[in-house]
């Protein structure tokens, strides 16, 4: 009987690329492997799930490079899951952050005792609706992949169950990720009704030319505003500052980054694959979630007293850095695409190098209020020198890796030679200034302040597990800043396969 | 040796202090003798290698190109090369700084400012040198562009952690300000990459950063962009002089800074906004200066004007030193505006007497303080009672600060007055005219301040709480050693300025010669102002 299904409704499995979707194999056997291991060995693998973390992701970068060497795209089921260059860089760069993020994770959840199998299992599982973002060119799969990231973020940010902050921090996460999906829906089902097909290369085909209707501005504008949501940018930010405060913060570090980047990715796919003819809707739109984003982030993190929350906006505003670029993506082409990349593959480093101290100086102050780092120079000089190159290179000081990824941005702005640009260009400019002052505000408690008299000023021990983050995160900073041909290597010439 | 030099010359010096720095960072810092010879070694052997280059430069006799290039790749992808290179405009400023850091080393040798800690302090300053040489020999555009930015972050900390009382307020201040420019600075860049006409480089044609080739090919940037790019740059670099009235940070962090800092920063640091009109802005964007020449002019006469009033309302000696280089500054930019050789050329000059003159001046505030631990000029005097050799030396730095004939000041101010009475033929002669004038009488009010500053200071009798002060002491070797080499340079430029005049002059001539030459026919002004 069901043997004749198949004929009944005359399916045809499609060709599989067995090499192309290695990589999100990989991710599933693993973190099937990890879930398993807990029900085999129960308490006694609880030692080793970190480090088997660990060396999975390692091993799903290796069809990553494999698949680089190849070269070709690859393209499966009609167009919807593609593996291009754009999607390599960006699956390896998840993939690598998702490494320094179990990294960070190792102590923290294990001296917390955290229910470790269960944590990395999801951890890899959003990894994988990352990975698998990075090559999605259809409507449902930009979909499954996103809810396939989220799902296990919202659970993760809920992991320090006894905390109430922790739990908030979660609802709220989950509340305004349901929301924005939500959203993003009905915008994604009038551009289906338009294009009468999920594949955003049809959709592309179906909204461009002529005067955009109603119909095309609205969608276009729903699935902008829903993936504004997962990039926290202004005024969709709302939920970032109470979830990151509370969420566990390798998970914050997590989502500052790797879900934030994910959210760009499908952005610039969309803007790219989906609607490259209507840069005169999404444009202006974009310039004024930029504008809004860079400014108001900036704004608002300038009367923080919370590392935690001050890393919540500066993550608005360097939202709003990234969002430029897409705003004269139209005027340019492919180089706001590269502009967009450069910055979110140094953002990536810059800013889980941050989070990385800021997990290390909470192991001995247990607090996260900026005055609780006054006078850490004192005691852990190596640590403030670190979190001081991280801060400024979020502030884009040359020659820290940040300065290239702002220099990106402004020259794709100047480069469109409009008003529109030019104006973005000045903007980005005085908000990079306004970006300093809350930057320098942690620095100057590091070095200016006195440490308090009651706190302990015995020398910081940091674990390996961290040091070796720091360690990554570090050198990426310094490398990308004095050379950044190591990352414009990648950055160059046609990433996105387009049809 | 030549060889050596020509590929090398530039880089190693800029790049030693670095790696000086990153071997005392793997030194624990309770050895801080060891850092103390380190710092010393480094910074020596880099004024060492100054020297060489000096003696190659006048060997290789081509003043007015640029010595001793390289140019590798670097970020291809955006057009940026690794090009560096120095001629008779940057050469001078960067020996200046090669001499000043040493100095500054040996200076502090025994007395470190609170919270001591000899090797952070040295690192910075090591940062700091390479920040500072690279800017001079940087001949692209971003390279310039982030030596220019690697400068901030050590004076932060420097002026943040071993600064006053109101250190933090300082710090802050100072490096927004700068940031604030060099943002825009940025985007000018920018837009000029992207509105000048490509060039060919190696049988391409792509567009540059290379300050090189920029004079030629910015030449069809309509004038109303060039006008607008070249605003992005006098913000960048004006604030950086400071001219007025983007000043505010200037007196704020030298009054806080530690004397270290104080000396670099009125030596080396306020030279690079001026050498940035000079190198960049003025010779790329020639239609566009002389459009905001008149501006420019302007504002450095106020500065001139109000830098001298502001010394006048001092009680804090410090602070006194740091207005009277706003006024000092006004002078360079107002050679600057004249857009002719001449002008120019004081400027360049300007900027080396400055550096030197109140680089020692800061030397001496910082002695004067750490002898009385007070720079309020109401509780000082007696100085020649007390320490004589000091007190002289403080009368002979006024005196050649103020412009006296035969110290290295007056060839800083007196040509520059010369030229704005001549300006560039583009330029309105009256308007120029009245700030040759109005510039003439800021020289009077400068000698009146720093002849009250020294009446205040050293003459007179010891007031009664430092009268047995056994602190007080002439001054020690250390001084001595820091303070030689830039008193006798005073001297010998003031009375032989052909040293320098003549190492600039054709560098001058050379870098500007696609507007400057034609300046005394008149065409090309003329031209662009008839454009």
């Amino acid at each position: 009987m069901l043997s004749s299904l198949p004929s009944i409704v005359g399916f045809v499995r499609p060709d599989i690329d067995w090499h192309a979707v290695a990589p999100e194999l990989t991710l599933l056997g693993v973190g099937a492997v990890v879930t398993l291991l807990d029900i085999v060995l129960l308490e006694r693998g609880r030692a080793y799930t970190s480090a088997l973390a660990g060396i999975g992701l390692l091993v799903a970068l290796i069809p990553i490079v494999t698949l680089a060497a190849d070269g070709t795209t690859r393209e499966m089921f009609g167009g919807a899951f593609v593996v291009d260059d754009f999607a390599l860089i960006l699956k390896a760069m998840f993939i690598v952050v998702a490494y320094i993020v179990v990294l960070l994770s190792t102590n923290y959840i294990a001296e917390g005792d955290y229910w470790e199998n269960e944590y990395y299992g999801l951890l890899l599982a959003s990894v994988m609706g990352m990975v698998l973002m990075a090559s999605a060119r259809d409507l449902v799969t930009i979909f499954v992949a996103l809810e396939l990231l989220s799902i296990p973020a919202y659970l993760m940010a809920t992991w320090r169950k006894a905390d109430p902050r922790s739990n908030e921090a979660g609802l709220k996460y989950y509340l305004m990720g349901v929301f924005a999906s939500a959203i993003m829906l009905y915008g994604m089902s009038l551009l289906f009704g338009l294009a009468g097909d999920t594949r955003l290369a049809a959709i592309s085909d179906a909204v461009s030319g002529g005067d955009p209707n109603p119909v095309v501005i609205l969608g276009i504008i729903f699935v902008i505003v829903g993936f504004a949501f997962k990039v926290s940018g202004f005024p969709f930010h709302t939920w970032a500052p109470d979830t990151y405060e509370g969420a566990p913060t390798p998970v914050t570090a997590f989502l500052a980054v790797a879900s934030k980047a994910a959210g760009f990715v499908a952005l610039m796919q969309l803007v790219y694959a989906g609607f490259p003819g209507r840069d005169d809707v999404y444009q202006p739109l974009l310039w004024i979630l930029a504008v809004g984003s860079m400014t108001a982030g900036n704004l608002i993190a300038l009367r923080q007293e919370n590392i935690v929350r001050l890393m919540a906006y500066s993550g608005v505003s360097q939202a709003g850095f990234m969002l430029a670029p897409l705003a004269v993506a139209g005027d340019i082409g492919g180089d706001a695409l590269s502009a967009v990349i450069i910055y979110v593959l140094i953002y990536a480093a810059m800013n889980l190098g941050a989070f990385a101290v800021i997990i290390a100086v909470a192991r001995r102050t247990a607090s996260g209020e900026i005055r609780s780092y006054a006078g850490l120079f004192k005691y852990a000089p190596g640590m403030t020198i670190l979190m001081t190159i991280f801060l400024f290179s979020l502030a884009g000081i040359p020659p820290l890796g940040g300065w290239f990824a702002k220099f990106a941005v402004f020259r794709a702005v100047v480069e469109a030679n409009t008003g529109w640009g030019y104006s973005l260009a000045a903007i980005a400019a005085v908000n990079s200034v306004i970006a300093l002052f809350y930057y320098a505000k942690v620095a100057r408690m590091m070095w200016f302040e006195d440490a308090p008299e009651e706190a302990d000023t015995t020398s910081l021990r940091v674990p390996p597990s961290l040091v070796a983050a720091l360690g990554l995160t570090a050198a990426a900073t310094l490398l990308f800043g004095i050379y950044p041909a190591a990352i414009t290597h990648f950055t160059e010439g046609t990433l996105i396969a387009l049809p | 040796m030549g060889e050596f030099l020509n590929d090398w010359g530039l880089s190693i010096p800029t790049f030693l202090p670095i790696i000086g720095a990153a071997v005392m960072l793997l030194i624990p810092k309770d050895r801080e003798q060891l850092h103390k010879l380190i710092a010393l070694a480094t910074t020596v052997a880099v004024a060492v290698f100054g020297l060489l280059l000096l003696i190659q430069f006048i060997d290789n006799d081509n003043y007015g190109a640029l010595n001793f290039v390289v140019d590798k790749g670097w970020i291809d992808v955006i057009d940026s090369r690794y090009i560096m290179g120095v001629d008779g405009i940057s050469l001078p400023l960067m020996l200046l700084t090669m001499l000043i850091v040493p100095l500054c080393v040996i200076y502090s040798w025994n007395h470190f400012p609170e919270p001591h800690n000899p090797k952070a302090f040295l690192m910075l300053l090591l940062i700091l040198e390479t920040g500072m040489i690279g800017t001079f020999a940087a001949q692209d555009l971003i390279l310039f562009f982030v030596f220019f930015e690697v400068v901030l972050l050590p004076m932060y900390f420097m002026i943040g952690v071993w600064g006053g009382e109101n250190r933090r307020y300082a710090a802050i201040k100072f490096f927004l300000f700068t940031l604030f420019g060099s943002a825009l600075m940025l985007v000018s860049f920018l837009a000029l990459y992207f509105l000048a006409d490509p060039v060919m480089v190696g049988g391409e044609l792509t567009r540059t950063f290379d300050m090189r080739l920029l004079p030629e090919a910015a030449a069809g940037i309509a004038k109303s962009s060039q006008v607008w790019v070249f605003g992005g740059m006098f913000l960048g670099f004006g604030i950086k002089v400071p001219m007025f009235p983007f000043h505010t940070w200037l007196p704020d962090a030298h009054t806080e800074a530690p004397t270290v800092g104080s000396v670099i920063l009125a030596a080396v640091l306020l030279k690079l906004g001026t050498y940035g009109f000079v190198r960049i802005a003025i010779p790329i964007l020639p239609e566009a200066a002389a459009e905001w020449a008149p501006f420019i002019g302007l504002l450095a006469v106020i500065g001139i004007i109000y830098g001298a009033l502001g010394c006048l309302a001092q009680r804090d000696l410090k602070r006194l030193v740091a207005f009277s280089s706003v006024a000092h500054m006004g002078f360079v930019m107002l050679g600057i505006a004249t857009l002719t050789d001449f002008g120019i050329n004081a400027a360049v000059f300007g900027m080396v007497a400055h550096g030197l003159i109140t680089g020692m001046l800061f030397f001496l505030a910082g002695s004067v303080k750490e002898r009385y631990h007070t720079l309020d000029m109401s509780r000082l005097g007696g100085l020649l009672v007390q320490a004589p050799r000091m007190g002289w030396i403080l009368g002979f730095c006024a005196m050649a600060s103020l412009g006296l004939p035969g110290l290295a000041g007056f060839w800083g101010e007196f040509p520059a007055i010369l030229a704005s009475y001549n300006p560039a033929e583009v330029l309105a002669e009256e308007t120029f005219r009245s700030y040759m004038v109005i510039a003439a009488l800021g020289t009077v009010l400068a000698a009146g301040y720093l002849l009250w500053m020294l009446q205040k200071t050293a003459f007179g009798t010891p007031r009664e709480e430092f009268a047995n002060d056994p602190h007080v002491r002439d001054a020690t070797v250390s001084e001595y050693l820091a303070w030689a080499p830039l008193l006798i340079l005073i001297l010998v430029l003031g009375v032989y300025p052909h040293l320098l005049f003549g190492a600039t002059d054709p560098a001058v001539v050379n870098s500007l010669s696609e507007c400057l030459d034609s300046v005394t026919s008149g065409t090309c002004f003329d031209a662009a102002a008839g454009k």
